[in-house]
């Protein structure tokens, strides 16, 4: 993956605007972050191939971290630190946030066909 | 009953971190050891450090990280296709018949698994809680030994010490090499060690030295 250039990115997101698309959509400090830091907590949240149609999607945001939102007819979906991104050889736009030490954090990616479940 | 052990974790390298010494150990005795494993890791946090995988990925990375593993360790290799962090949320009688249609095949003298309740990740706790099921569907003149692998830092406390305690370090040189046959993991796993020592072998042999298992009661 690449740091995110962000006219880059956000022509990206406009080709796949208006159109039946699958999303996937992670967040995750891990399983064992409250087994390495008893003060922390183990939160995460998960959805593979939603089905979805955005009118608009748009990123915002500038040198590390970036936040990326796409509208739909009756809702929305966001995600915020975003750091990353590439174009897959099966042509899924994948967009992501690593820590320090390369673990991902956040995960947003975006495909005409679904993603292998 | 001949000698034969199985290995029931859902993560590849569950198996080169938690118990690739004693596998090891075994597999120098000419003991067959085959080790079922769950899952690909498709939802691991570690995208190598730097980073080389993606979330779409990082499943095929993993496949050939556990292949070469398992080509280190010298072990028979089933995968059962199962998705990372989904166990606890299929059907434990399901996936406790399926494991079970491996072992009534395998018929062996020893199972080694994640401890349930005490094992952190759920995904440990949900398939040794399935392990432990399939097991008991053997009639109980039949069943093999557990020896069931807690992580928690409560179960010494709790549960006491294990019964099994091996010290690895005799075999460490190829437990070491088994995790590194993991790549896309090892780098962040032992970047925690790495910060405390030069030597980061040596660092992990005094993390990892010791793998240690509980003898499961049926009771």
């Amino acid at each position: 993956m690449e740091p995110i250039d962000i006219n880059l990115l956000q022509k990206e997101i406009d080709n796949r605007s208006n159109k039946e698309v699958y999303v996937h959509l992670e967040t995750t400090n891990g399983a064992y972050a409250s087994h390495f830091n008893k003060d922390s907590y183990n939160v995460g949240a998960f959805i593979r191939n939603a089905k979805v149609t955005y009118e608009r999607g748009k990123v915002v945001g500038a040198g590390a971290t970036y936040r990326v939102g796409l509208k739909l007819a009756i809702g929305w979906i966001y995600a915020e630190g975003v750091n990353k991104f590439e174009v897959d050889k099966n042509g899924s736009l994948l967009m992501a946030g690593h820590d320090r030490e390369g673990r991902l954090m956040v995960a947003l990616q975006i495909s005409e066909k679904p993603f292998h479940y | 009953m001949s000698e034969h052990v199985v290995v029931i974790y859902p993560h590849p390298d569950d198996e080169a971190f938690g118990a690739s010494g004693t596998i090891t150990t075994f597999r120098e005795k000419g003991i067959p050891v085959t080790y079922l494993c769950g899952t690909l890791g498709e939802m691991g946090r570690n995208m190598g450090n730097p980073t080389f995988a993606t979330r779409e990925t990082l499943p095929e990375i993993r496949k050939q990280e556990l292949i070469k593993a398992c080509e280190v360790l010298d072990v028979e290799l089933k995968m059962l296709g199962y998705r990372d962090k989904t166990l606890e949320f299929e059907s434990r009688e399901e996936v406790a018949t399926n494991l079970y249609s491996y072992l009534k095949e395998i018929k062996p003298s020893l199972v080694i698994t994640h401890y349930p309740g005490y094992a952190v990740h759920p995904d440990h706790d949900a398939f040794g809680a399935a392990a432990i099921r399939a097991v008991e569907m053997f009639p109980e003149e039949e069943r093999p030994t557990v020896w069931a692998q807690a992580i928690s830092n409560d179960h010494v406390e709790i549960l006491g010490n294990p019964q099994i305690q091996n010290d690895v370090s005799a075999v460490f040189r190829k437990k070491f090499e088994s995790i590194m046959a993991h790549k896309s993991q090892a780098d962040g796993m032992l970047s925690k060690v790495k910060n405390e020592s030069d030597d980061v072998e040596l660092a992990a042999k005094t993390w990892l030295g010791t793998e240690s298992f509980y003898i499961w009661n049926f009771e």
